[in-house]
């Protein structure tokens, strides 16, 4: 006769998504639970695979621009000047100094709607609702601003490979302006709903811990990273677009928690402005785009080109083989690799930090799956 | 690739523990990378990682070349946060070659060597949990090899799975 077992009756596995409301798109959770702890995870991604690998080997370099957009559709901006400066690489060409500083202007927005986006929604997923509708309200205003510079809001399509896509239309200027002076009182805003409420502040401190070695192990960048007392940004460390021009701090953390984690985004959404308010001062006259020819064709060769998206290293990896279309085309999505990560953060947790954890990450499961 | 060799006290101290198994040290667009024997690329990483700082594994990617005798390209991104310093390794290995994992030396490649694998069938030796990452389980062929088609490949998993015989 066998030994008699006991059946482990604490163990309960717990399937979360993937359409679940906290986790911003289709992202699967399985989480293995002992009463309320998590012990364990697995996350099962794909579901938004939309293979843009593949469809860069199929396409010419200039027709594959717009596809980048819909992988982080957040922060589309980004996408491209990511995708626009590793073809500007291999090609070997600059982008001139006026598509350069629109670029940061543009990019720089885009990183606060991100960020704006990113509030709204974790805070909603934690229970408090009110910011949402104010965030986006303010998200409104960029939105806006893309609109008149290229007609699309979200999937924007706004530079072009050697610099923009558009001049810029008349008033950008007055308008990012007005936008600065609009936006610095909204965070303050923010900050007296959130940053020293007492429901926020239990909810979120200590909550999530990742360390600087731990985040360095796990490839883990962006405002995680500089939360973990690291102060690492591809602006300052490898500048490009012409961000050493510009004045402006990494806002950094030491707490490595959720609420750290939120403290420098805040602080980095201040630097944005910064940034916009020197760059807008001094929009240089001149052309809009270098001489790069009608078709795009690199010689042969491979480059690797990063710079910091909203949510961290975004990188292109491309091998040309000297033809009009990538021979592959490889991308660095910040969120799936800050992704994977959240099986150390949540492990000893309770399961309602799971929540507050994926929210912290600032995933976007359009860039996961690609 | 009109690449320049790339010399340094690195590619020194680089060349004098790993001697022939460095297969070359090149420069292309201000771009660093070593070309490298693949028995030696996980105790290359693990060189650079305790030696040289190379402490972030940035990426780990493959490339195709279907009418090579060595098939695949795998190449490690690699940064270093205390000299700002961005290099690349590179390998290349048959299409039944199966490299060691890198989960020992940076844990980012668990789901990295997971996604080559889904993408480009390679099976990383050691690897803790060697399944696809992004697409299902019962997927058939691997997408970004340099095949004629995918649509086989899409239609072949519609009509078993979702039983629309059109495929579409």
């Amino acid at each position: 006769m066998p030994e008699p077992t006991f059946l482990d009756s604490t163990e309960l596995v717990l399937n979360m998504g993937p359409q679940h409301p906290s986790t911003h798109g289709v992202l699967r959770v399985i989480l293995k639970l002992d009463g309320e702890k998590v012990i364990g995870t697995e996350c099962v991604i794909g579901y938004l695979h939309r293979g843009v690998e593949k469809i860069a080997e199929n396409r010419t370099y200039t027709m594959f621009a717009p596809y980048v957009d819909r992988m982080d559709y957040i922060a589309a901006i980004s996408n491209g000047l990511g995708y626009c400066l590793a073809v500007e690489k291999l090609l070997k060409v600059e982008a001139p100094p006026r598509a350069q500083v629109v670029r940061v202007i543009l990019t720089e927005l885009n990183r606060i709607a991100s960020h704006l986006f990113w509030l709204g929604t974790h805070a909603l997923d934690i229970g408090a609702i009110t910011p949402l509708f104010y965030t986006l309200r303010e998200r409104e205003e960029i939105l806006k601003i893309f609109e008149d510079y290229c007609g699309a809001r979200l999937t924007t399509h706004a530079f072009r490979i050697g610099g923009l896509q558009y001049e810029v239309h008349d008033g950008l200027e007055r308008q990012v302006k007005d936008f600065c002076d609009y936006i610095v009182p909204k965070i303050d805003e923010y900050e007296e709903l959130l940053t020293n409420n007492r429901i926020w502040v239990e909810r979120l401190k200590g909550v999530g811990i990742l360390t600087a070695d731990e985040c360095k192990q796990f490839g883990v960048t962006g405002p995680v990273l500089r939360a973990a007392g690291v102060q690492w940004d591809l602006r300052k460390a490898q500048p490009y677009s012409g961000y050493e021009k510009y004045d402006f701090d990494v806002p950094i953390a030491h707490g490595a928690d959720t609420y750290d984690r939120y403290v420098v985004r805040m602080l980095e959404m201040r630097q944005c402005v910064r940034i916009l308010r020197q760059a807008v001062e001094g929009i240089p006259e001149g052309p809009i785009l270098a001489k790069v020819g009608k078709v795009i064709k690199p010689a042969a060769g491979e480059a690797y080109v990063s710079i910091e998206a909203p949510k961290g290293e975004l990188g292109y990896f491309i091998v040309s083989d000297g033809s009009t279309q990538p021979y592959r085309l490889r991308v660095r999505p910040p969120s799936l690799i800050n992704l994977q990560a959240l099986d150390r953060m949540v492990r000893g947790g309770l399961v309602a930090d799971v929540v507050a954890i994926i929210g912290t990450l600032d995933i976007v499961l359009g860039e996961v799956d690609r | 690739m009109a690449a320049t060799p790339w010399e340094g006290e690195l590619v020194n101290d680089v060349k004098r523990q790993f001697g022939a198994q460095i297969l070359e040290a090149s420069s292309y667009l201000d771009q660093n990378f070593f070309v490298v024997a693949p028995e030696a690329v996980i105790s290359l990483l693990e060189f650079l990682r305790l030696e040289a700082d190379f402490d972030y594994l940035v990426d780990l990617t493959a490339a195709h070349y279907p009418d090579r005798e060595n098939q695949f390209d795998l190449f490690y991104i690699l940064y270093s946060f205390a000299r700002n310093e961005r290099i690349r390794v590179k390998t290349s290995i048959a299409e039944t070659a199966t490299p060691s994992t890198a989960v020992g030396v940076h844990l980012t490649a668990d789901w990295l060597e997971r996604e080559v694998f889904d993408m480009f069938g390679i099976r990383f030796d050691g690897h803790p949990n060697m399944t696809r990452l992004l697409l299902p389980e019962d997927w058939q062929g691997y997408p970004l090899r340099k095949q004629k088609t995918l649509i086989d490949m899409d239609n072949r998993w519609v009509q078993e799975n979702l039983g629309i015989e059109s495929g579409q």
